[in-house]
């Protein structure tokens, strides 16, 4: 059967855990009310369709892509691989575009989690309110105290691999696991690290370093950005779509929802989705955007209606707006031993130490940075694009990978109204207008580049680089949609639940109105969880 | 997969395809590193390679695409090209490029972006070979075929850097780096020759590695020649 027909229906959904396998699932008609219709089952969607179908409301949960059986359909390798990701077409523009497809876009049941890196990393407490706490940026309308108790559900419900001590953060318990061995890429930091004096860490990651059910413990292949064949990696599709299913949530893969519709009375009454080649409708109490940072600004603005004409839960103007990416400059080095970085996890080592000490930076903001292990094809791509090297020169170049090292940074970039996501005139394959992604960095963004390539490059001559070089990327993708505490300047509140339209929700990374200096799925899931109990709360004060 | 698949691309593969190796790059690890005696697909039939990965690979070696999209011309034309950009004078079985640059515009199926003002997919490379084409005719009247190898990347540079002289309705500096060269090593470093050449593990499912330190090497890893 070809991943692009729908697999999950007629009552039961693919076994992530069996080869060839199925498991229950409850299905419902499209005429049936649902509590809550959920667009997009990543670290936001998944996470809350198992959280609110626990707590027993009916959760239909619609994906673009397929249900993957990772032990049948990951293949070791990269050009097949690229099958994870989100190609329908888009625009990216502004002074400094941002590479988008495999760079940041997942497309299937379990979204980006399938191919992310699995750090997972909490924010630095301040970051809540970094307005008032740290003088830039936007406060969150929550609080770090608030967060934290789902922060430590969620390292509980991914069995987060880490140290016995992590140094930067709050108080916090021991990682449920114990911590991967460090790779030679990371201990390239480490040595960097030690010699310059600064702090370092093994990377808490969601890869589990012994057994956990019918997860083994990661065998340090190193494919992890290309889907993990084992399981070890506790992606979404992994660590919370079975538990969604076994509560009764109702996942339709191979879904593309295309509009929200709302009703006379100004509350939403459902949403239209493609699947199989036509327009069906599904009814809803609720409906949760979940697509990331540029489907989901994309979705609303695609729903204008008389009552929105700019947009859907549009009212402020803001939806789309202050979007940010996480710079990503990187710093290579050759070294005489080998490293064959190509082994473990891509990113074991971090110092998180410009994440907490402000003094001798000459920007406000944050960044961590992490080692590397990129696999051949993605190198090819850093080389090429960066270095412009080709011909023999290139296949020289290349020649010394096992001999490799590099690092590089999650940059923290400002939220700024500017850099945006809007509708452009073209169309796609279902007929809905394609977004423009348009992005440019600050001066203060800038800054904040130039700073970390000089701490980085310090650390590898430190750790005994040769012949440095620097490269360009950026990675995750964050705001859009940003909650707040006041309907003026946001677009939904901390609950993130629309001002404009009371029944309508956002569940994504698009709710972040700033982006931190560390990895946001630990982050965008903490708050899933988060709203999904406020939900409850809502409900049973019958204020939905 | 079947088992018929199976055997036809088990043990035999590796007798199947002649192998040939570049005998003068042993150097040290600064020059860039030799792996003359390891072949990645000798570990075909170990733990390393799993059915799936076995399926994708065989498919990838031996069901390479015919040409369906584009037109002689921009085939000549690009096989030229391609062999500037990652010669392979030593193979005898050279990895193909061209024929899934082709494949890739017959299913119009590309990265998932692209830069704004720039055409889609199989404008931007319908345009930017001919802007190429028309580059090479102003220099000569034989074109790029009619350049010797010098010739070729002298003007291949000059489209690196942006100075050109033809009309180029996709900016040529772009059209270089980020759609042409791009392209051609995302299928070059696909193939198990290029992993060979780099010393890279490959495939590694479901045994991945052990060793993990500075200077450490299972025993199912490239060994410097
Ligand atoms: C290579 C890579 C490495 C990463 N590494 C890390 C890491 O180590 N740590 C970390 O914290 N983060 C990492 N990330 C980022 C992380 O994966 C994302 O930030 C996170 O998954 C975003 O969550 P989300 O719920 O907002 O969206 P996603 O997880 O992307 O989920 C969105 C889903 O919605 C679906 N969808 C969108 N629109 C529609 C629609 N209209 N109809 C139906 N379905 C729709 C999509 O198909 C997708 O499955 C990485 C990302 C990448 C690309
Ligand atoms: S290194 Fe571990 S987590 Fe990554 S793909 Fe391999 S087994 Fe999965």
């Amino acid at each position: 059967m070809t991943a692009e027909l729908p697999r999950a229906r007629n009552g039961r959904a693919p076994d992530v855990f069996r080869r060839d396998g199925w498991v229950p699932m409850r299905c419902h008609a499209d005429h049936e009310t649902v509590d809550f219709a959920i667009v997009g089952t990543g670290a936001g969607g998944g996470t809350l369709a198992a959280r609110l179908a626990e707590a027993g409301f009916s959760v239909v949960a619609f994906d673009a892509g397929p249900f993957w059986r990772p032990l049948d359909e990951f293949a070791s390798d990269e050009a097949e691989q690229q099958k994870l990701y989100w190609t329908d077409d888009r625009i990216t523009g502004g002074a400094d575009p941002i590479a988008l497809g495999g760079n940041n876009s997942g497309r299937g049941v379990g979204g980006s989690t399938i191919h992310f890196s699995m750090i997972s990393l909490r924010w630095r407490p301040e970051w809540f309110k970094a307005r008032s706490r740290l003088g830039y940026g936007f406060d969150w309308p929550i609080s770090y105290e608030e967060v934290a108790p789902y922060y430590e559900e969620v390292e509980e419900a991914l069995k987060v691999s880490g140290p016995v001590n992590y140094p930067w953060g709050g108080k916090r318990r021991r990682y449920p696991y114990r911590a991967h061995p460090v790779n030679a890429a990371g201990l390239v930091l480490a040595r960097g690290a030690e010699r310059l004096g600064i702090e370092w860490s093994s990377v808490p990651l969601a890869t589990v370093s012994a057994p956990r059910g019918k997860s083994p413990p990661c065998v340090y292949r190193g494919f992890c950005n290309f889907g993990c064949s084992t399981n070890a990696k506790q992606s979404v599709l992994v660590a919370w779509i079975p538990r969604a299913l076994r509560a009764g949530a109702e996942i339709r893969d191979m879904a593309m929802v295309g509009r929200i519709t709302l009703a006379p009375n100004g509350r939403v009454r459902g949403l239209e989705f493609q699947r199989e080649g036509s327009w069906h409708f599904q009814h809803a109490r609720n409906v949760v955007v979940a697509g990331y940072a540029i489907e989901t600004p994309r979705l609303l603005l695609n729903s204008a209606c008389r009552q929105f004409p700019q947009g859907l839960a549009n009212s402020s103007g803001l939806v789309g707006t202050h979007l940010m990416t996480h710079s990503g400059p990187g710093v290579w080095a050759t070294f005489e031993e080998e490293v064959r970085w190509y082994k473990g996890p891509p990113n074991m080592a971090v110092t998180e130490h410009w994440n907490y000490h402000d003094e001798d930076k000459d920007f406000p903001g944050s960044y961590a940075f992490m080692s590397q292990g990129p696999l051949p094809r993605a190198w090819a791509q850093i080389v090429t694009t960066n270095r412009g090297l080709w011909g023999s020169a290139l296949q020289q170049e290349m020649r010394k990978y096992n001999h490799m090292a590099g690092l590089v940074p999650v940059g923290e970039t400002e939220p700024r109204p500017e850099n945006r996501v809007e509708l452009a005139e073209e169309e796609d394959q279902y007929g809905l207008r394609i977004p423009r992604v348009l992005f440019s960095y600050s001066d203060n963004d800038r800054r904040l580049i130039e700073h970390s390539k000089r701490t980085m490059a310090q650390f590898l001559e430190a750790a005994g680089g040769r012949d440095l070089w620097e490269s360009k990327d950026t990675s995750h993708l964050l705001g859009g949609c940003r909650m707040g505490s006041d309907p003026a300047t946001s677009v939904v509140n901390a609950d993130g639940r629309s001002w404009d339209v009371p029944n309508l929700w956002i569940c994504d990374g698009s709710l972040f109105p700033t982006c931190g200096g560390v990895n946001p799925s630990l982050t965008i899931q903490a708050l899933a969880c988060r709203i999904a109990d406020r939900i409850k709360t809502l409900a049973s004060r019958g204020e939905l | 997969m079947n088992p018929m698949h199976l055997t036809r691309y088990g043990r035999s593969l590796r007798t199947h395809l002649p192998r040939a190796r570049n005998g003068d790059l042993r150097g040290n690890a600064t020059a860039g590193a030799s792996y003359a005696r390891y072949d990645v697909l000798a570990k075909w039939d170990t733990p390393s390679f799993d059915d799936l990965t076995r399926s994708v690979i065989a498919a990838r070696l031996e069901e390479v695409p015919p040409i369906c999209f584009l037109s002689p011309d921009e085939v000549r034309l690009l096989d030229l090209v391609l062999a500037r950009l990652l010669p392979q004078p030593e193979r005898s079985r050279p990895i193909p490029i061209t024929p899934w640059i082709d494949d890739m515009l017959n299913r119009n199926q590309g990265e998932g972006y692209r830069l704004d003002g720039l055409p889609p997919l199989r404008e931007t490379w319908r345009k930017g070979l001919a802007a190429l084409a028309a580059e090479a005719a102003l220099t000569g009247p034989g074109g790029f075929s009619g350049m010797s190898k010098t010739e070729q990347d002298r003007l291949l540079r000059n489209v690196q850097l942006g100075e050109v002289l033809a009309e180029w309705p996709v900016p040529a500096a772009h059209f270089f780096t980020h759609v042409l060269l791009k392209t051609a090593a995302d299928i070059y470093y696909s193939y198990p020759d290029a992993w060979s050449e780099i010393g890279f593990g490959g495939p590694a499912s479901p045994r991945g590695y052990v060793r993990l330190g500075f200077d450490e090497r299972d025993s199912w890893e490239a060994k410097r020649a």
